[in-house]
């Protein structure tokens, strides 16, 4: 370790992880105090971090002509089983439409009408050409000044006076360790995926919905600081195209597909609702009762069709388009079987995240989180994520007036250095592919995967809880050859941590809130009576302990910033 | 999920100390070889985000699906021509399907 480089910097405002709310967050300051220091550290490279990389097909969180943020709240609480912060949902709304106009300005195609209108995907989406969006937002985020630094893994924050005050990270390709310090830190980092065995093996085990690089960090970092977390138990499923694991949002809405079983019947409306989570639970019960495959019926597509349907699936998710041309088949020769993806933590799309305040202030003071890192608001996508980005940034302006930078121990930065940097120096260890398969086994087999149809129970969440512990001892005696493979270790371990806390939090909620996401053998009821209230979790480090903490429903206005 | 880079067509993006492809790649998964060329680390870390595809300045590197999920061969290739992306889709046949999609806006004065 001796030929690892020290580099400290210093930045007024350090945002962790250049995506959508993070680059939104960065180029907003840049507009609203032009003097503010911004710096962006990203594990990869901004031009294609993060779930955007290979682009996208539509806005999901757009507010067309006469619907209201209440309409958009609404409809997120009756799919989300009422239960999300209203004021987080409502705020988040109040901003879409400025920010999906940011990124025509940025330059992001979007589809119109011959008068010169977004064309609408659904009530609440457009479509766009969206295959450049991440390079377009990063070419943004240079012009605007904000500092970028690729390639650098943020490992865990500096905390000082209990107050976040920068963060510590290391190089993926070269020997050097960052110590930067920050008035205010943004947490913008993506979800969680590879907790749980994935859909296809072998060369296909990346061949997910949810990017494979994002691997919990942001809140693993927040868990190891004692932040407080909500609503880990609310896994994210996606109900996918089977075998390339892509959207089908697009075949269902854009191309009036029709939700069809093994026997050609429409079975949606024989299940309750026909909510986001009850698809998934309709398709899983289908094909439990011997009617499956389920499949998105596009035969009725014409060849002009077929070729509209792979343009919009190149912009978002090229592998379905390899799929067809193995099958020598065009779209329309042949339904697309579909099926529920591995379990995913991210709060962009169901809510398990820091727990933020109406200004997405985490509860340690100094640090924000924004996009699918913060908790509380379901089904934001990408402007949702950029308005919490904005959110977070201007009141971090506000936070950092009048405060300074403060001594960093040695102690500190040597604690950290060799949490990161000591498995290069073993010689003898596990390897992080291997633990990483034993924690998507464990949690596959006892933590409610797709081998058991996602369906949890207590005596298996223990044996869930065991096994982790002993992953995490095991983790101290693994070893990593090179800093790429440090990476991976590092993306193993925050991986344990997030594990953990969705365990406890799996375990505390004793009833069934959201089908599959949620979903308890040993308690099959929804109990809005004992259950309509968040679970919350704190980690102690000293203690190795998660303590979980109770919290009330907050409602529209019970926090500053929601009732206009 | 994973991609092929042609020996032939690929020059390392010349002197550069990263090619384009390898500067892209979320996954660092790509880097340059002894013989100024870029590998892929490990095929089943890719996504199959197809970033290193469409960055390829000399369209050296294809995506294809894998084996274990159907892939049989056919490949999808790319290019940038500034406010278009052309995507080359080679079937079994050896047929090529060819879709062009505007990617960017370069002007927006009317905004």
């Amino acid at each position: 370790m001796n030929n690892i480089e020290i580099v400290n910097l210093k930045t007024d405002i350090l945002i962790i992880g250049g995506g959508a709310a993070g680059c939104y967050a960065g180029a907003r300051i840049k507009e609203e105090d032009p003097k503010a220091d911004v710096l962006i550290v990203d594990k990869a490279h901004i031009k294609r971090s993060g779930c955007l990389a290979a682009g996208i097909s539509a806005i999901n969180a757009y507010l067309n002509p006469g619907v209201t943020p209440k309409d958009f709240l609404d409809y997120v609480k009756k799919d989300s089983e009422g239960l999300v912060r209203d004021d987080l949902v409502y705020t988040l709304a109040q901003g879409l439409n400025k920010a999906t106009h940011w990124l025509e300005k940025w330059g992001l195609p979007f589809l119109k009408d011959e008068v010169g209108n977004y064309v609408a995907k659904g009530k609440r989406s457009v479509k766009i050409n969206g295959e450049h969006i991440k390079p377009i937002m990063a070419k943004a985020v240079e012009e605007s000044g904000v500092e970028v630094l690729n390639r650098v893994n943020i490992s865990n924050y500096i905390v000082v006076d209990d107050q976040v005050r920068g963060a510590f990270g290391f190089s993926v390709r070269e020997n050097k360790f960052y110590v930067i310090q920050a008035k205010a830190v943004i947490c913008a980092t993506g979800g969680a995926a590879g907790i749980y065995k994935p859909n296809n093996p072998g060369s296909a085990r990346h061949k997910m919905w949810y990017s494979p690089f994002n691997t919990g960090a942001g809140y693993a970092m927040g868990i190891r600081a004692g932040a407080e977390m909500t609503t880990f138990e609310m896994r994210f499923i996606a109900l996918r195209t089977k075998d390339t694991i892509s959207p089908t949002g697009v075949l269902a809405q854009s191309f009036k597909a029709k939700q069809v079983n093994g026997e050609g019947i429409e079975y949606q409306e024989e299940y309750k609702k026909n909510s986001t989570p009850y698809r998934l639970h309709a398709t899983l019960e289908e094909n439990k009762e011997g009617r499956g495959p389920c499949y998105l019926d596009v035969t009725h597509l014409s060849d002009e069709s077929n070729h509209r349907l792979k343009r919009a699936y190149l912009n978002m998710s090229p592998g379905i388009v390899l799929k067809w041309a193995d099958g020598e088949i065009e779209p329309n020769q042949s339904p697309v079987e579909i099926y529920g993806t591995e379990p995913y933590i991210v709060g962009g799309h169901s809510q398990s995240g820091y727990w933020v305040d109406s200004k997405r202030r985490s509860t340690i003071a100094g640090l924000y989180a924004a996009g699918d890192v913060a908790g509380g608001a379901p089904k934001k996508y990408v402007t949702g994520a950029m308005v919490e980005g904005e959110i977070a940034g201007l009141d971090a302006l506000d936070y950092i007036r009048g405060r300074d930078f403060v001594d960093l121990s040695n102690n500190l930065i040597n604690k950290e250095f060799d949490r990161v940097f000591s498995p290069l120096e073993k010689e003898e260890g596990f390897l992080p592919e291997d633990l990483e398969e034993r924690l998507q086994k464990v949690m596959d087999e006892y933590a409610g995967g797709i081998s058991t149809n996602y369906r949890l129970d207590e005596g298996k969440l223990i044996m869930a809880r065991k096994e982790l512990r002993r992953l995490k001892e095991d983790l101290t005696r693994a070893k990593a050859e090179d800093v790429h493979q440090l990476m991976n270790l590092h993306e193993v371990i925050d991986r344990v941590d997030v594990a953990r806390v969705l365990v406890e939090h799996l375990l505390y909620r004793k009833e069934t809130r959201w089908r599959c996401y949620q979903e308890r053998v040993d308690y099959p009821k929804k109990d809005d009576e004992n259950w309509f209230k968040f679970v919350n979790s704190k980690y102690n480090q000293e203690l190795d302990q998660i303590e979980i903490i109770e919290r009330e429903h907050i409602r529209l206005g019970d926090l500053d910033g929601s009732q206009n | 999920m994973a991609v092929k880079i042609d020996k032939n067509l690929c020059n390392g993006c010349g002197s550069c100390k990263e090619s384009r492809c390898m500067a892209v790649c979320p996954g660092n998964l790509l880097y340059k070889n002894e013989d100024n060329q870029a590998k892929i680390r490990d095929k089943r870390e890719c996504w199959d985000c197809a970033a290193c595809v469409k960055e390829c300045p000399r369209q050296a590197i294809a995506m294809y699906l894998p084996a274990e999920v159907g892939g049989r061969g056919s490949t999808l290739q790319a290019q940038d021509f500034g406010d278009k992306i052309v995507w080359k889709l080679k079937k079994l046949d050896g047929s090529i399907e060819e879709f062009n999609i505007q990617n960017k806006l370069l002007f927006n004065s009317n905004l």
